[in-house]
Protein backbone atom coordinates (compact mmCIF):
# COMPACT_ATOMS: atom_id res chain seq x y z
CA UNK A 1 0.00 0.00 0.00
CA UNK A 2 1.30 3.44 -0.98
CA UNK A 3 0.16 6.34 1.17
CA UNK A 4 0.86 9.72 -0.35
CA UNK A 5 -0.02 12.97 1.46
CA UNK A 6 1.88 15.91 0.07
CA UNK A 7 1.86 19.68 -0.14
CA UNK A 8 4.17 21.66 -2.38
CA UNK A 9 4.08 25.19 -3.78
CA UNK A 10 4.68 25.18 -7.53
CA UNK A 11 5.45 27.98 -9.95
CA UNK A 12 3.25 27.38 -12.95
CA UNK A 13 2.60 29.44 -16.07
CA UNK A 14 -0.52 30.92 -14.50
CA UNK A 15 1.19 31.90 -11.26
CA UNK A 16 1.65 30.15 -7.95
CA UNK A 17 -0.17 26.89 -7.41
CA UNK A 18 -0.43 24.62 -4.40
CA UNK A 19 -0.04 20.94 -5.11
CA UNK A 20 -2.15 19.34 -2.42
CA UNK A 21 -2.59 15.61 -2.83
CA UNK A 22 -3.80 12.82 -0.61
CA UNK A 23 -4.27 9.36 -2.09
CA UNK A 24 -3.67 5.70 -1.44
CA UNK A 25 -2.71 3.01 -3.91
CA UNK A 26 -3.11 -0.70 -3.26
CA UNK A 27 -0.39 -3.23 -3.96
CA UNK A 28 -0.28 -4.44 -7.58
CA UNK A 29 -2.73 -1.77 -8.66
CA UNK A 30 -2.33 -0.01 -12.02
CA UNK A 31 -3.07 3.67 -11.51
CA UNK A 32 -3.12 6.49 -14.05
CA UNK A 33 -2.63 10.16 -13.27
CA UNK A 34 -4.71 12.18 -15.70
CA UNK A 35 -4.97 15.93 -16.14
CA UNK A 36 -4.02 18.94 -18.22
CA UNK A 37 -0.36 19.88 -18.53
CA UNK A 38 0.79 21.85 -15.53
CA UNK A 39 -1.67 20.16 -13.21
CA UNK A 40 1.13 18.52 -11.22
CA UNK A 41 1.30 14.96 -12.63
CA UNK A 42 5.02 14.81 -13.31
CA UNK A 43 5.79 16.61 -10.05
CA UNK A 44 3.84 13.92 -8.21
CA UNK A 45 6.04 11.20 -9.73
CA UNK A 46 9.16 13.24 -8.97
CA UNK A 47 8.21 13.69 -5.32
CA UNK A 48 7.40 10.00 -4.98
CA UNK A 49 10.80 9.07 -6.43
CA UNK A 50 12.70 11.66 -4.38
CA UNK A 51 13.84 13.76 -7.35
CA UNK A 52 11.84 16.73 -6.10
CA UNK A 53 11.24 17.77 -2.54
CA UNK A 54 7.86 18.36 -0.98
CA UNK A 55 7.24 21.27 1.39
CA UNK A 56 5.22 19.11 3.72
CA UNK A 57 3.91 15.60 3.83
CA UNK A 58 4.22 11.87 4.32
CA UNK A 59 5.00 9.03 1.92
CA UNK A 60 4.88 5.46 3.17
CA UNK A 61 5.43 2.44 0.99
CA UNK A 62 4.38 -0.94 2.38
CA UNK A 63 4.69 0.49 5.92
CA UNK A 64 8.19 1.84 5.25
CA UNK A 65 8.46 5.61 5.62
CA UNK A 66 10.13 7.32 2.66
CA UNK A 67 9.21 10.83 3.60
CA UNK A 68 7.95 12.46 6.76
CA UNK A 69 8.66 16.16 6.87
CA UNK A 70 7.59 16.43 10.53
CA UNK A 71 10.10 13.79 11.58
CA UNK A 72 12.65 15.05 9.05
CA UNK A 73 12.83 11.69 7.31
CA UNK A 74 13.71 11.89 3.63
CA UNK A 75 15.07 8.88 1.82
CA UNK A 76 17.39 9.85 -1.06
CA UNK A 77 16.37 8.65 -4.58
CA UNK A 78 19.11 6.00 -4.52
CA UNK A 79 17.47 4.27 -1.55
CA UNK A 80 13.94 4.30 -2.94
CA UNK A 81 13.60 1.17 -5.00
CA UNK A 82 11.65 2.59 -7.87
CA UNK A 83 11.62 1.96 -11.60
CA UNK A 84 11.22 5.29 -13.37
CA UNK A 85 10.76 5.64 -17.12
CA UNK A 86 11.45 9.17 -18.27
CA UNK A 87 9.63 11.00 -21.03
CA UNK A 88 12.91 11.44 -22.95
CA UNK A 89 14.02 7.85 -22.15
CA UNK A 90 17.27 9.06 -20.46
CA UNK A 91 19.33 6.23 -21.93
CA UNK A 92 23.08 6.66 -21.46
CA UNK A 93 24.42 7.48 -24.97
CA UNK A 94 27.90 6.12 -24.25
CA UNK A 95 26.64 2.64 -23.41
CA UNK A 96 25.14 -0.09 -25.57
CA UNK A 97 21.69 -1.51 -24.81
CA UNK A 98 23.22 -4.32 -22.77
CA UNK A 99 25.58 -1.93 -20.95
CA UNK A 100 22.67 0.35 -20.08
CA UNK A 101 20.97 -2.63 -18.42
CA UNK A 102 24.14 -3.90 -16.71
CA UNK A 103 24.84 -0.44 -15.29
CA UNK A 104 21.65 -0.78 -13.25
CA UNK A 105 22.78 -4.02 -11.55
CA UNK A 106 23.35 -3.78 -7.82
CA UNK A 107 26.62 -5.03 -6.34
CA UNK A 108 26.55 -8.81 -6.32
CA UNK A 109 23.19 -9.06 -8.06
CA UNK A 110 22.57 -12.13 -10.22
CA UNK A 111 23.19 -11.21 -13.87
CA UNK A 112 20.55 -13.56 -15.28
CA UNK A 113 17.98 -10.76 -14.92
CA UNK A 114 19.69 -9.03 -17.86
CA UNK A 115 19.10 -12.00 -20.20
CA UNK A 116 15.57 -12.35 -18.90
CA UNK A 117 14.70 -8.70 -19.59
CA UNK A 118 16.44 -8.62 -22.97
CA UNK A 119 14.35 -11.63 -24.00
CA UNK A 120 11.12 -10.32 -22.52
CA UNK A 121 11.43 -6.95 -24.27
CA UNK A 122 12.69 -8.60 -27.48
CA UNK A 123 15.92 -6.65 -27.38
CA UNK A 124 18.41 -9.47 -27.97
CA UNK A 125 19.06 -8.47 -31.56
CA UNK A 126 19.71 -4.89 -30.49
CA UNK A 127 21.77 -5.53 -27.37
CA UNK A 128 25.06 -4.26 -28.82
CA UNK A 129 23.60 -1.14 -30.46
CA UNK A 130 24.03 2.33 -28.99
CA UNK A 131 20.86 4.30 -28.09
CA UNK A 132 21.46 6.74 -30.97
CA UNK A 133 20.89 3.92 -33.45
CA UNK A 134 17.49 2.93 -32.02
CA UNK A 135 13.98 4.05 -32.92
CA UNK A 136 11.71 5.74 -30.37
CA UNK A 137 9.83 2.55 -29.56
CA UNK A 138 13.03 0.56 -29.17
CA UNK A 139 14.50 3.19 -26.84
CA UNK A 140 11.34 2.99 -24.78
CA UNK A 141 11.67 -0.76 -24.39
CA UNK A 142 15.31 -0.36 -23.31
CA UNK A 143 14.31 2.29 -20.77
CA UNK A 144 11.60 0.03 -19.39
CA UNK A 145 13.95 -2.97 -19.22
CA UNK A 146 16.70 -0.93 -17.55
CA UNK A 147 14.29 0.40 -14.93
CA UNK A 148 13.31 -3.16 -13.99
CA UNK A 149 16.83 -4.58 -13.51
CA UNK A 150 16.89 -3.84 -9.78
CA UNK A 151 13.55 -5.68 -9.36
CA UNK A 152 11.68 -2.75 -7.87
CA UNK A 153 8.14 -2.99 -6.50
CA UNK A 154 6.97 0.26 -8.02
CA UNK A 155 7.00 1.35 -11.66
CA UNK A 156 6.54 5.02 -12.54
CA UNK A 157 5.91 5.95 -16.17
CA UNK A 158 5.99 9.61 -17.14
CA UNK A 159 4.05 9.81 -20.41
CA UNK A 160 6.29 7.16 -21.89
CA UNK A 161 4.09 6.63 -24.93
CA UNK A 162 3.57 10.20 -26.08
CA UNK A 163 6.47 10.26 -28.56
CA UNK A 164 5.83 7.07 -30.53
CA UNK A 165 3.40 6.32 -33.34
CA UNK A 166 0.04 4.68 -32.82
CA UNK A 167 0.94 1.10 -33.66
CA UNK A 168 4.08 1.18 -31.54
CA UNK A 169 2.03 2.67 -28.75
CA UNK A 170 -0.37 -0.26 -28.71
CA UNK A 171 2.55 -2.69 -28.66
CA UNK A 172 4.31 -0.86 -25.85
CA UNK A 173 1.10 -0.83 -23.82
CA UNK A 174 1.13 -4.63 -24.05
CA UNK A 175 4.75 -4.77 -22.87
CA UNK A 176 3.90 -2.57 -19.90
CA UNK A 177 0.84 -4.65 -18.95
CA UNK A 178 2.97 -7.78 -19.28
CA UNK A 179 5.71 -6.61 -16.90
CA UNK A 180 3.14 -5.15 -14.53
CA UNK A 181 1.68 -8.64 -14.02
CA UNK A 182 4.89 -10.65 -14.35
CA UNK A 183 6.84 -8.71 -11.73
CA UNK A 184 3.77 -7.96 -9.55
CA UNK A 185 4.41 -4.23 -9.77
CA UNK A 186 2.44 -1.34 -8.46
CA UNK A 187 2.39 0.95 -11.48
CA UNK A 188 1.66 4.64 -11.79
CA UNK A 189 1.29 5.99 -15.32
CA UNK A 190 0.98 9.59 -16.44
CA UNK A 191 -1.21 9.69 -19.54
CA UNK A 192 -3.44 11.96 -21.59
CA UNK A 193 -4.94 9.24 -23.70
CA UNK A 194 -8.33 8.04 -22.52
CA UNK A 195 -8.28 4.92 -24.70
CA UNK A 196 -4.94 4.01 -23.17
CA UNK A 197 -6.27 4.61 -19.68
CA UNK A 198 -9.30 2.36 -20.29
CA UNK A 199 -7.07 -0.38 -21.61
CA UNK A 200 -4.48 -0.32 -18.85
CA UNK A 201 -5.63 1.07 -15.55
CA UNK A 202 -7.55 -0.20 -12.55
CA UNK A 203 -7.87 3.30 -11.17
CA UNK A 204 -7.63 6.87 -12.45
CA UNK A 205 -6.71 9.91 -10.40
CA UNK A 206 -7.67 13.17 -12.11
CA UNK A 207 -5.58 16.20 -11.17
CA UNK A 208 -6.82 19.74 -11.64
CA UNK A 209 -4.71 22.72 -10.57
CA UNK A 210 -2.82 20.67 -8.05
CA UNK A 211 -5.84 18.99 -6.48
CA UNK A 212 -7.54 15.66 -7.01
CA UNK A 213 -10.83 16.43 -8.72
CA UNK A 214 -12.01 12.86 -9.29
CA UNK A 215 -10.83 9.33 -8.71
CA UNK A 216 -12.15 5.87 -9.41
CA UNK A 217 -12.24 3.28 -12.16
CA UNK A 218 -11.94 4.64 -15.72
CA UNK A 219 -15.68 4.05 -16.26
CA UNK A 220 -16.61 5.95 -13.12
CA UNK A 221 -14.34 8.84 -14.00
CA UNK A 222 -14.88 9.29 -17.72
CA UNK A 223 -18.51 8.43 -18.43
CA UNK A 224 -20.69 11.18 -17.07
CA UNK A 225 -23.86 9.11 -17.10
CA UNK A 226 -23.74 5.46 -16.32
CA UNK A 227 -24.19 3.26 -19.35
CA UNK A 228 -25.57 -0.16 -18.71
CA UNK A 229 -24.41 -1.63 -22.00
CA UNK A 230 -21.36 -3.79 -21.90
CA UNK A 231 -20.43 -2.91 -25.44
CA UNK A 232 -18.47 0.31 -25.32
CA UNK A 233 -15.40 1.97 -26.76
CA UNK A 234 -13.55 5.21 -26.36
CA UNK A 235 -12.63 7.19 -29.45
CA UNK A 236 -11.82 10.58 -30.82
CA UNK A 237 -14.02 12.66 -33.14
CA UNK A 238 -12.37 13.28 -36.50
CA UNK A 239 -15.19 14.91 -38.43
CA UNK A 240 -18.86 15.92 -38.07
CA UNK A 241 -20.84 16.01 -41.36
CA UNK A 242 -24.39 17.19 -41.87
CA UNK A 243 -26.56 15.04 -44.09
CA UNK A 244 -30.19 16.13 -44.57
CA UNK A 245 -31.72 15.98 -41.08
CA UNK A 246 -29.06 13.95 -39.40
CA UNK A 247 -25.38 14.22 -38.63
CA UNK A 248 -22.62 11.73 -39.29
CA UNK A 249 -19.89 11.71 -36.68
CA UNK A 250 -16.62 10.13 -37.80
CA UNK A 251 -14.83 8.62 -34.81
CA UNK A 252 -11.41 7.05 -34.52
CA UNK A 253 -11.54 4.02 -32.23
CA UNK A 254 -8.18 2.37 -31.80
CA UNK A 255 -6.98 2.46 -35.39
CA UNK A 256 -10.39 2.03 -36.99
CA UNK A 257 -12.51 4.84 -38.37
CA UNK A 258 -16.19 4.41 -37.47
CA UNK A 259 -19.19 6.46 -38.67
CA UNK A 260 -21.96 7.07 -36.18
CA UNK A 261 -25.33 8.67 -36.85
CA UNK A 262 -26.39 11.39 -34.45
CA UNK A 263 -29.23 13.86 -34.11
CA UNK A 264 -28.76 17.58 -33.82
CA UNK A 265 -29.30 17.65 -30.06
CA UNK A 266 -26.71 14.91 -29.57
CA UNK A 267 -23.93 16.74 -31.38
CA UNK A 268 -24.55 20.03 -29.57
CA UNK A 269 -21.68 19.50 -27.14
CA UNK A 270 -19.43 17.63 -29.53
CA UNK A 271 -16.44 19.10 -31.29
CA UNK A 272 -13.71 17.72 -33.49
CA UNK A 273 -10.96 16.30 -31.29
CA UNK A 274 -13.30 15.47 -28.37
CA UNK A 275 -12.87 12.12 -26.65
CA UNK A 276 -16.17 10.24 -26.72
CA UNK A 277 -17.60 7.04 -25.36
CA UNK A 278 -19.38 4.93 -27.97
CA UNK A 279 -21.78 2.45 -26.40
CA UNK A 280 -24.63 0.33 -27.62
CA UNK A 281 -27.50 -0.50 -25.30
CA UNK A 282 -30.41 -1.74 -27.27
CA UNK A 283 -28.81 -4.19 -29.60
CA UNK A 284 -26.96 -7.35 -28.96
CA UNK A 285 -23.57 -7.18 -30.67
CA UNK A 286 -22.88 -9.94 -33.18
CA UNK A 287 -19.62 -11.80 -32.89
CA UNK A 288 -18.08 -13.51 -35.91
CA UNK A 289 -14.72 -15.18 -36.31
CA UNK A 290 -12.39 -13.51 -38.80
CA UNK A 291 -10.70 -15.97 -41.14
CA UNK A 292 -7.32 -14.71 -42.23
CA UNK B 1 71.98 27.32 -34.48
CA UNK B 2 69.05 28.02 -32.17
CA UNK B 3 68.78 26.94 -28.56
CA UNK B 4 66.17 24.17 -28.09
CA UNK B 5 65.80 24.79 -24.36
CA UNK B 6 62.92 27.32 -24.77
CA UNK B 7 60.98 24.83 -26.90
CA UNK B 8 61.37 22.09 -24.32
CA UNK B 9 60.42 24.52 -21.56
CA UNK B 10 57.32 25.71 -23.45
CA UNK B 11 56.08 22.15 -23.94
CA UNK B 12 56.81 21.27 -20.30
CA UNK B 13 54.88 24.33 -19.12
CA UNK B 14 51.91 23.60 -21.40
CA UNK B 15 51.87 19.96 -20.35
CA UNK B 16 51.97 20.69 -16.59
CA UNK B 17 49.37 23.45 -16.90
CA UNK B 18 46.98 21.24 -18.88
CA UNK B 19 47.21 18.29 -16.48
CA UNK B 20 46.67 20.45 -13.41
CA UNK B 21 43.80 22.33 -15.01
CA UNK B 22 42.07 19.14 -16.15
CA UNK B 23 42.08 17.78 -12.59
CA UNK B 24 40.87 21.10 -11.14
CA UNK B 25 38.32 21.92 -13.82
CA UNK B 26 36.26 18.73 -13.87
CA UNK B 27 34.87 19.21 -10.33
CA UNK B 28 34.74 23.01 -10.70
CA UNK B 29 32.85 22.86 -14.00
CA UNK B 30 30.52 20.18 -12.58
CA UNK B 31 29.76 22.43 -9.63
CA UNK B 32 29.23 25.49 -11.84
CA UNK B 33 26.94 23.55 -14.18
CA UNK B 34 24.67 22.02 -11.54
CA UNK B 35 24.86 24.12 -8.37
CA UNK B 36 21.69 25.95 -7.44
CA UNK B 37 23.53 28.47 -5.26
CA UNK B 38 22.92 32.04 -6.35
CA UNK B 39 26.41 33.08 -5.35
CA UNK B 40 27.94 30.88 -8.03
CA UNK B 41 27.80 33.80 -10.49
CA UNK B 42 30.63 35.36 -8.48
CA UNK B 43 32.79 32.28 -9.01
CA UNK B 44 31.76 32.21 -12.68
CA UNK B 45 32.88 35.82 -13.08
CA UNK B 46 36.20 35.16 -11.37
CA UNK B 47 36.88 32.12 -13.54
CA UNK B 48 36.26 34.18 -16.68
CA UNK B 49 38.32 37.20 -15.60
CA UNK B 50 41.46 36.13 -17.49
CA UNK B 51 39.47 36.34 -20.74
CA UNK B 52 39.07 40.09 -20.44
CA UNK B 53 41.98 41.18 -18.23
CA UNK B 54 45.20 42.14 -19.99
CA UNK B 55 47.82 39.47 -19.13
CA UNK B 56 50.02 42.19 -17.70
CA UNK B 57 47.40 42.97 -15.02
CA UNK B 58 47.18 39.38 -13.85
CA UNK B 59 50.97 39.07 -14.12
CA UNK B 60 51.47 42.23 -12.10
CA UNK B 61 49.26 41.08 -9.22
CA UNK B 62 50.83 37.63 -9.21
CA UNK B 63 54.27 39.23 -9.16
CA UNK B 64 53.25 41.25 -6.12
CA UNK B 65 51.68 38.21 -4.42
CA UNK B 66 54.65 35.92 -5.08
CA UNK B 67 57.25 38.48 -4.05
CA UNK B 68 59.03 37.57 -0.79
CA UNK B 69 58.60 41.23 0.19
CA UNK B 70 54.87 40.66 0.63
CA UNK B 71 52.78 38.51 2.97
CA UNK B 72 51.94 35.51 0.76
CA UNK B 73 55.41 35.25 -0.79
CA UNK B 74 57.03 35.71 2.63
CA UNK B 75 54.82 32.98 4.09
CA UNK B 76 55.83 30.52 1.36
CA UNK B 77 59.45 31.50 1.68
CA UNK B 78 59.59 31.18 5.48
CA UNK B 79 57.53 28.07 6.08
CA UNK B 80 57.96 26.03 2.90
CA UNK B 81 61.14 27.51 1.41
CA UNK B 82 59.30 28.05 -1.87
CA UNK B 83 60.07 30.96 -4.14
CA UNK B 84 57.54 31.55 -6.95
CA UNK B 85 58.86 34.71 -8.64
CA UNK B 86 61.11 34.02 -11.62
CA UNK B 87 60.86 30.24 -11.19
CA UNK B 88 59.22 27.46 -13.20
CA UNK B 89 56.67 26.47 -10.48
CA UNK B 90 55.60 30.12 -10.28
CA UNK B 91 55.14 30.10 -14.03
CA UNK B 92 52.94 26.99 -13.82
CA UNK B 93 50.69 28.57 -11.18
CA UNK B 94 50.37 31.77 -13.21
CA UNK B 95 49.52 29.75 -16.34
CA UNK B 96 46.93 27.69 -14.49
CA UNK B 97 45.15 30.86 -13.40
CA UNK B 98 45.49 32.50 -16.77
CA UNK B 99 44.16 29.51 -18.76
CA UNK B 100 41.41 28.56 -16.28
CA UNK B 101 38.45 29.73 -18.43
CA UNK B 102 39.78 27.86 -21.47
CA UNK B 103 39.40 24.56 -19.62
CA UNK B 104 36.40 25.31 -17.38
CA UNK B 105 34.08 26.86 -19.96
CA UNK B 106 34.03 24.06 -22.57
CA UNK B 107 33.59 21.41 -19.86
CA UNK B 108 30.87 23.43 -18.11
CA UNK B 109 29.03 23.83 -21.42
CA UNK B 110 29.44 20.11 -22.03
CA UNK B 111 27.77 19.29 -18.70
CA UNK B 112 24.99 21.78 -19.39
CA UNK B 113 24.27 20.26 -22.79
CA UNK B 114 23.46 16.89 -21.23
CA UNK B 115 19.84 16.18 -20.34
CA UNK B 116 19.27 16.39 -16.60
CA UNK B 117 17.31 13.18 -16.74
CA UNK B 118 20.60 11.28 -17.37
CA UNK B 119 21.73 12.16 -13.84
CA UNK B 120 18.30 11.50 -12.37
CA UNK B 121 18.04 8.13 -14.12
CA UNK B 122 21.43 7.14 -12.72
CA UNK B 123 20.49 8.22 -9.18
CA UNK B 124 17.25 6.24 -9.40
CA UNK B 125 19.26 3.20 -10.44
CA UNK B 126 20.90 3.49 -7.03
CA UNK B 127 24.20 5.05 -8.12
CA UNK B 128 26.07 7.76 -6.21
CA UNK B 129 26.74 11.19 -7.69
CA UNK B 130 30.45 10.38 -8.06
CA UNK B 131 29.76 7.15 -9.92
CA UNK B 132 27.29 9.02 -12.13
CA UNK B 133 29.92 11.68 -12.88
CA UNK B 134 32.60 9.14 -13.81
CA UNK B 135 30.55 6.55 -15.68
CA UNK B 136 27.75 8.59 -17.24
CA UNK B 137 28.59 12.28 -17.47
CA UNK B 138 32.30 12.37 -18.33
CA UNK B 139 32.09 9.72 -21.10
CA UNK B 140 29.31 11.75 -22.73
CA UNK B 141 31.23 15.03 -22.82
CA UNK B 142 34.49 13.65 -24.26
CA UNK B 143 34.38 16.16 -27.06
CA UNK B 144 34.04 19.11 -24.67
CA UNK B 145 36.90 17.79 -22.52
CA UNK B 146 39.11 17.33 -25.57
CA UNK B 147 38.32 20.88 -26.68
CA UNK B 148 39.25 22.15 -23.22
CA UNK B 149 42.54 20.23 -23.22
CA UNK B 150 43.58 21.46 -26.64
CA UNK B 151 42.56 25.07 -26.04
CA UNK B 152 44.42 25.14 -22.73
CA UNK B 153 47.52 23.54 -24.20
CA UNK B 154 47.58 25.86 -27.21
CA UNK B 155 46.76 28.92 -25.12
CA UNK B 156 49.59 28.20 -22.68
CA UNK B 157 52.03 27.87 -25.54
CA UNK B 158 50.95 31.24 -26.85
CA UNK B 159 51.29 32.98 -23.48
CA UNK B 160 53.50 36.03 -23.30
CA UNK B 161 52.45 38.79 -20.94
CA UNK B 162 51.93 36.75 -17.77
CA UNK B 163 55.12 34.78 -18.37
CA UNK B 164 57.12 37.94 -18.86
CA UNK B 165 55.80 39.54 -15.68
CA UNK B 166 56.08 36.52 -13.36
CA UNK B 167 58.92 34.61 -14.96
CA UNK B 168 61.12 37.12 -16.69
CA UNK B 169 63.52 35.52 -19.12
CA UNK B 170 65.80 33.18 -17.23
CA UNK B 171 67.32 30.55 -19.57
CA UNK B 172 66.31 26.94 -18.70
CA UNK B 173 63.98 28.20 -16.01
CA UNK B 174 61.42 30.62 -17.40
CA UNK B 175 62.55 31.51 -20.93
CA UNK B 176 59.79 29.99 -23.10
CA UNK B 177 59.57 30.29 -26.90
CA UNK B 178 57.36 33.38 -27.00
CA UNK B 179 59.88 35.19 -24.76
CA UNK B 180 62.80 33.86 -26.77
CA UNK B 181 61.32 35.36 -29.95
CA UNK B 182 61.02 38.73 -28.24
CA UNK B 183 64.62 38.53 -26.98
CA UNK B 184 65.98 37.56 -30.40
CA UNK B 185 64.15 40.44 -32.09
CA UNK B 186 65.47 42.83 -29.46
CA UNK B 187 68.98 41.58 -30.22
CA UNK B 188 68.33 42.00 -33.98
CA UNK B 189 68.70 38.22 -34.44
CA UNK B 190 65.94 37.94 -37.04
CA UNK B 191 67.12 34.55 -38.29
CA UNK B 192 66.59 32.83 -34.90
CA UNK B 193 63.36 34.73 -34.24
CA UNK B 194 62.12 33.44 -37.56
CA UNK B 195 62.82 29.82 -36.68
CA UNK B 196 61.11 30.06 -33.26
CA UNK B 197 58.14 31.88 -34.75
CA UNK B 198 57.89 29.33 -37.57
CA UNK B 199 57.90 26.43 -35.11
CA UNK B 200 55.11 27.99 -33.01
CA UNK B 201 53.13 28.81 -36.13
CA UNK B 202 53.35 25.28 -37.52
CA UNK B 203 52.62 23.76 -34.13
CA UNK B 204 49.51 25.85 -33.53
CA UNK B 205 48.20 24.96 -37.00
CA UNK B 206 48.78 21.22 -36.55
CA UNK B 207 47.08 21.24 -33.14
CA UNK B 208 43.98 22.95 -34.44
CA UNK B 209 43.92 20.68 -37.50
CA UNK B 210 43.91 17.64 -35.18
CA UNK B 211 41.10 19.05 -33.03
CA UNK B 212 38.83 19.81 -35.93
CA UNK B 213 39.38 16.48 -37.65
CA UNK B 214 38.79 14.57 -34.40
CA UNK B 215 35.66 16.60 -33.64
CA UNK B 216 34.43 15.94 -37.12
CA UNK B 217 34.85 12.21 -36.69
CA UNK B 218 33.12 12.26 -33.30
CA UNK B 219 30.09 14.02 -34.66
CA UNK B 220 29.82 11.61 -37.57
CA UNK B 221 29.90 8.44 -35.49
CA UNK B 222 27.70 9.69 -32.71
CA UNK B 223 24.97 12.16 -33.60
CA UNK B 224 24.19 12.66 -29.91
CA UNK B 225 27.51 14.34 -29.28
Amino acid sequence: MIVFKIQKKLQSASGEMLLNLDFEIKENEFVTLYGASGSGKTTTLRILSGLSEADKGIITIHNETWLDTDKKIQLPPQKRKIAYVFQDYALFPNMSVRENLSYALEKGQDKTIIEELLALMELEQLQHQKPAQLSGGQKQRVALARALVRKPDILLLDEPLSAVDHEMRLKLQDYIIQVHHKYKLTTILVSHDIAEIYKMSDKVIVLENGNISKQGTPEQVFSSRLVSGKFQFVGEILKIEKENFIYIVVVLIGNNVVKIIAMEEEIKDLNIGNKVLIASKAFNPIITKIDL
Amino acid sequence: MIDFEPIYLTLKLAFCTTIILLVLSLPLAYWLAYSKLKSKVIIEAIVSLPLVLPPSVLGFYLLLAFSPENAFGKFLDQYFDIRLVFTFPGLVIASVLYSLPFMVQPIQNGFKSLSKSLIEASLLLGKSKTETLIKVLIPNIKKAILTGIVLTFAHTIGEFGVVLMVGGSIPSETKVVSIAIYDEVQAMNYHNANIYAGILFAFAFVVLLCVYSINHRFSQTNPLQ
